[in-house]
């Protein structure tokens, strides 16, 4: 297959005016001599949905994580250029990336509860950051649960394990647990490909909703949740950013080839 | 353009293709005998046209039905999904063109045995630009040329000045004798057919256009000379 063209490193997809939460300048990542990010750039709007899509691969998830310094766990790899979180530099020197991470939550393919109770799952991240006084600890839980719709199938069981729970409340647990700390941004790196088709339509939904509070960038391999779910999609081939739009132009009416070969199932 | 990694969903939308195609065919062989049997006066061939409109009605079921089982297996995007949307347009006015060849052979059928109020020139004339505008917009589908599309629409307007020409020409018989009243009437509807098949085939090559450039260029207060 041919190398892609490929969005100027310099050339930023425009936002229409949108108030920007990330803006990404020419990231590159490698891991020792692979390059997984060639040089990407763009901004990602606050209080939106923006979907990753593109091949196995392809970057989207190496792209995903470097928006909370997930990748500073992995040996052998190299950063440049800059991720910007309301204009404030995540990869400065002074910045904590523990701190970091509870403005920019992230929710995994697999559901990670930790083995305790529904409530003490949602409260480990506030009990962390210092917070133990329980009636508020228990206003956050409710909160959090609420937001993640998950309290009306929890609430009279807030002490049982974690573990209990079916696949698709475990995930929204993990969603709940990271809407804790109050987050400005929500990863999810594919969190429905493990559920079923009722339990993926929940976690859409929330998606929705969740949106009116906080910037989501969600990573998924299926482009039809891409399409119902975002309002605007990154596609990635090769690691670099290939396509930037609003989801229904690029959809419908994508300006790549590439792009256009990839939405409508021409794979090479 | 690069093969679809699904065969069977590659196959299905080159079938669809061709039966858009093979309906095509048939409706623009419609235009062209039911204009021949009112020149040639032969109410046998009327029949026959008009007993054909079934099958053209046939095959714009087929389509609707692959359209739809295309739309919920493979949730297309992008140009097939305009592939699909466009087919469904397009049979929608091969259909009613369709039904217009079979009006122009009920009016054939009657005006059989009539006394000819004047002989048929501009009747024919106006059933090839028809059908060539019909043939073109067809040709433009297969081959995704929005340039030949954009040809279609701009013969629209001498087919439209064909029509205002005969009105004119058969109200003035009409005013000189009006025994000739009902004859008359009867060829204004056939050419009032022929003018309507113009702007269906306008409508498809359109649509061809949209197909192409993911653009509607339907409902402009002008139409473009160039793309």
């Amino acid at each position: 297959m041919p190398s892609p063209t490929l969005i100027e490193p310099t050339a930023v997809p425009a936002l229409d005016g949108k108030p920007i939460a990330l803006a990404v300048r020419d990231l590159t990542v490698t891991y020792g001599s692979k390059v997984a990010i060639d040089r990407v750039s763009a901004d990602l709007p606050e209080r939106h949905v923006t979907a990753l899509i593109g091949p196995s691969g392809c970057g989207k998830s190496t792209f995903l994580r470097c928006l909370n310094r997930m990748n500073d766990y992995i040996r052998g790899v190299s950063i440049t250029g800059s991720v910007r979180l309301h204009d404030e530099d995540i990869y400065a020197p002074d910045v904590d990336p523990i701190l970091l991470r509870q403005r920019i939550g992230m929710v995994f393919q697999k559901s990670n509860p930790f083995p305790k109770s529904v409530f003490e799952n949602v409260a480990f991240g506030p009990r962390i950051h210092g917070i133990s006084d329980t009636v508020r600890l228990r206003e956050i839980v409710e909160r959090s649960l609420h937001q993640a719709a998950l309290w009306d199938e929890v609430a009279d069981r807030l002490d049982a394990s974690a573990l209990g729970l079916s696949g698709g409340q475990q995930q929204r647990l993990c969603i709940a647990r990271a809407l804790a700390v109050e987050p400005e941004v929500l990863l999810m790196d594919e969190p429905a490909s493990a559920l079923d088709p009722i339990a993926t339509a929940k976690i859409e939904e929330l998606i929705h909703e969740l949106k009116e509070h906080y910037t989501v960038v969600i990573v998924t391999h299926n482009m039809q949740q891409a399409a119902r779910v975002s309002d605007y999609t990154a596609y990635f081939f090769l690691g670099r950013l290939v396509e930037f739009d609003t989801t229904q132009r690029l959809f419908t009416t994508p300006s790549r080839q590439e792009t256009e070969d990839y939405i409508t199932g021409r794979f090479g | 353009m690069p093969q679809h990694t699904d065969r069977t969903y590659e196959a299905d939308l080159a079938h669809l293709r061709t039966v858009v195609l093979e309906m095509g065919g048939l409706v623009e062989d419609q235009i062209v005998q039911a204009v021949r049997a009112l020149t040639e006066r032969d109410p046998a061939l009327a029949r026959q046209t008009i007993d054909r409109d079934h099958t053209v009605n046939r095959i714009d079921v087929e389509i609707d039905e692959l359209c739809i089982k295309l739309l919920a297996l493979h949730q297309p995007a992008a140009r097939d999904l305009r592939l699909i949307t466009t087919a469904l347009k397009i049979t929608t006015d091969l259909e009613r063109i369709g039904d217009m060849a079979s009006h122009i052979a009920e009016r054939a059928l009657e005006l059989a045995d009539e006394a000819p109020v004047k002989a048929y020139v501009d009747l024919p004339r106006m059933g090839d630009l028809a059908r060539d505008m019909v043939h073109k917009s067809l040709d433009a589908f297969v081959v995704e040329d929005p340039a030949l599309a954009l040809e279609v629409c701009q013969a629209d307007d001498t087919i439209d000045k064909l029509h205002e020409q005969l009105f004119r020409e058969l109200l003035s018989f009409m005013v000189e004798d009006p025994s000739t009243i009902t004859r008359a009437m009867r060829l204004l509807f056939v050419s009032k057919n022929l003018e309507r098949i113009g702007d269906h085939a306008t409508n498809i090559a359109e649509m061809v256009i949209f197909l192409v450039r993911g653009q509607s260029i339907r409902h402009m207060d002008k139409r473009p000379r160039e793309l």
